[in-house]
């Protein structure tokens, strides 16, 4: 099989409905409510009844078993089922999956859901097993990872803690701008602010990391033909691949090279559009290396170079890159597994530009004109990389 | 390989008993003449399965390192770096003897066993 027959999907589904649930704080909520919540809602959006979902995708940090569970709980008896866990990017693969399964006719309605209530219920929560060869060490997964890949970024191509902390600032100007966002009221950063919030593992502090919320999210897929008949603005995939060469860190070929370089080179070429074609960039940012090493990776800019392009807020809301328009995984939410959070801003920002009531931001805060979105997704540590490319009806 | 592994112990507990012996020891493979790490069963990527255990130089080079920050009743604050064996391969390990914080990248660093919570561990101590 070559690249073209997988390029056949470009264009044959869409996402039809999205919804989120329970960001922020939801104490009182399971994790497996709040998915649900946000199941019932994005099958809303898209005016489609719940017994017409015949494909279920779902990974948690709380169900080893997460599409069975949430199946289950919705009452619903799928005829495809995925319940693929690689991390915060499970959910871009899960995409790519309904999309094949929606083309070969195995299922006609597909949800990709999300729920987690990790902040009310005590903090950062994960599943995974303890990693042999390194666990005996102690690293504080995932932080040490991603200060491992930020300390050698440095150290490769000059770059400073104000390079990263350039893009925690941009990421709050962002969520200044929406309503939604966990620190919408929390007021501006500074580069000092970032530099001098308190160290977790050198050179990442405290703001460098993402946050840690309640939270869940829901997407309906259905093949492009029924999308035309749906109440809202359907938003087509164009474009999405995956790969991973590491489970753990050390085991990673090259710390500043991440698997986007792959993802995002077949994606784009699936989509027959370039990076900068994009309207708006929403990439994985758990830390604030990632955003750097995505923007290069998916040739953004050339390697080394994503410290130039972050500087002067360029990558805020006044600048020439429009990258974490949510205010991103450091300040809008960011609930343990944050991929379907990149895919609904990728969306939600195209639906708006197409006239769809997506929710209210300050001036500045919607993309005029908004036609292709890139969505990337980082699962473990740096390690699975997907890339979705959206895109609006005029773009198939 | 044989099909039954009864009597036998994987890689993983091998190298795990060549630490507890006081040897740091690396599986090579024959035909490539190529050294990896962690073990494994076979060679990662091609498969070959003429390994052997042989025992590692100990020489080293810092490729990244961290300083993970811990309450000082919880022990204090430690380093956790990245280390590309003489051999070829990388692992993850501590350094120690100087301060958590000033491990630099390019340093030149030798293994050491020694131990973590009660199980033996490479350590390194920078040259």
């Amino acid at each position: 099989m070559d690249q073209n027959d997988i390029n056949r999907l470009r264009g044959k589904t869409a996402v039809v409905g999205l919804a989120e649930s329970g960001c922020g704080l939801a104490s009182g909520w399971s994790a497996m409510e709040i998915m649900a919540n946000a199941v019932h809602d994005a099958l809303d959006d898209a005016g489609i009844k719940l017994k017409e979902v015949d494909g279920v995708f779902a990974a948690t940090a709380f169900h080893s078993m997460a599409a069975m569970s949430l199946s289950e709980y919705l009452g619903v008896k799928p005829k495809f089922a995925d319940g693929s866990q690689i991390g915060g990017s499970s959910f871009l693969s899960h995409i790519l999956t309904a999309a094949m399964a929606l083309d070969a006719g195995l299922i006609n309605v597909a949800v990709v859901a999300y729920g987690s209530n990790q902040k009310s219920a005590g903090g950062f929560k994960t599943i995974s097993e303890a990693m042999p060869y390194e666990a005996q060490y102690q690293p504080r997964m995932p932080v040490t990872a991603y200060a491992l890949s930020a300390k050698r970024y440095m150290n490769e191509f000059g770059a400073t803690r104000e390079d990263l902390a350039n893009v925690a600032v941009s990421a709050r100007d962002w969520a200044l701008l929406n309503p939604r966002a966990y620190t919408h009221q929390d007021g501006p950063l500074t580069v000092n602010d970032v530099l001098s919030a308190r160290p977790i593992v050198d050179p990442l502090g405290k703001l460098d990391c993402c946050l840690v919320t309640d939270g869940g999210a829901a997407v309906v897929m259905t093949r492009s033909d029924r999308a035309k008949d749906t109440k809202n603005t359907p938003i087509y995939l164009l474009g999405a691949a995956m790969e991973h060469h590491h489970r753990m860190i050390s085991e990673m070929p090259d710390l500043v090279q991440t698997s986007a370089i792959e993802s995002g080179k077949r994606a784009f070429s699936m989509s027959g559009y370039n990076p900068n074609d994009m309207s708006t960039i929403q990439l994985y940012d758990a830390f604030t290396i990632n955003t750097l090493l995505f923007l290069e990776d998916l040739g953004f800019c050339k390697k080394g170079e994503a410290k130039e392009l972050v500087k002067n807020n360029n990558i805020g809301p006044a600048g020439n890159l429009k990258v974490n328009t949510n205010g991103g995984g450091l300040s809008c939410v960011h609930p343990g597994m944050y991929g379907l959070f990149v895919t609904l801003e990728a969306l939600r920002q195209l639906r708006n530009a197409s006239g769809d009531d997506v929710g209210q931001r300050l001036d500045g805060g919607w993309i005029d004109n908004a036609k292709l979105s890139v969505a990337h997704g980082n699962g473990g540590v740096l390690s699975s990389q997907v890339t979705n490319i959206w895109g609006v009806s005029d773009t198939l | 390989m044989a099909e039954n592994l009864a009597g036998t112990v994987g890689p993983e507990q091998q190298f795990k008993n060549f630490l507890s012996e006081g040897k740091f020891m690396i599986q090579r493979c024959k035909s490539l003449n190529k050294f990896f790490f962690h073990p494994r069963v076979a060679f990662p990527g091609s498969g070959e399965r003429d390994l052997e255990w042989v025992e590692a130089s100990g020489n080293g080079v810092v490729y990244s390192s961290s300083c993970n920050r811990r309450l000082p009743e919880k022990g204090g604050d430690f380093n956790l770096s990245l280390i590309t064996l003489e051999e070829g391969p990388r692992m993850m390990a501590r350094v120690e003897g100087v301060d958590p914080d000033k491990v630099e990248i390019g340093q030149k660093v030798k293994a050491r066993i020694s131990s973590l919570n009660g199980e033996p561990a490479v350590i390194f101590d920078i040259v």
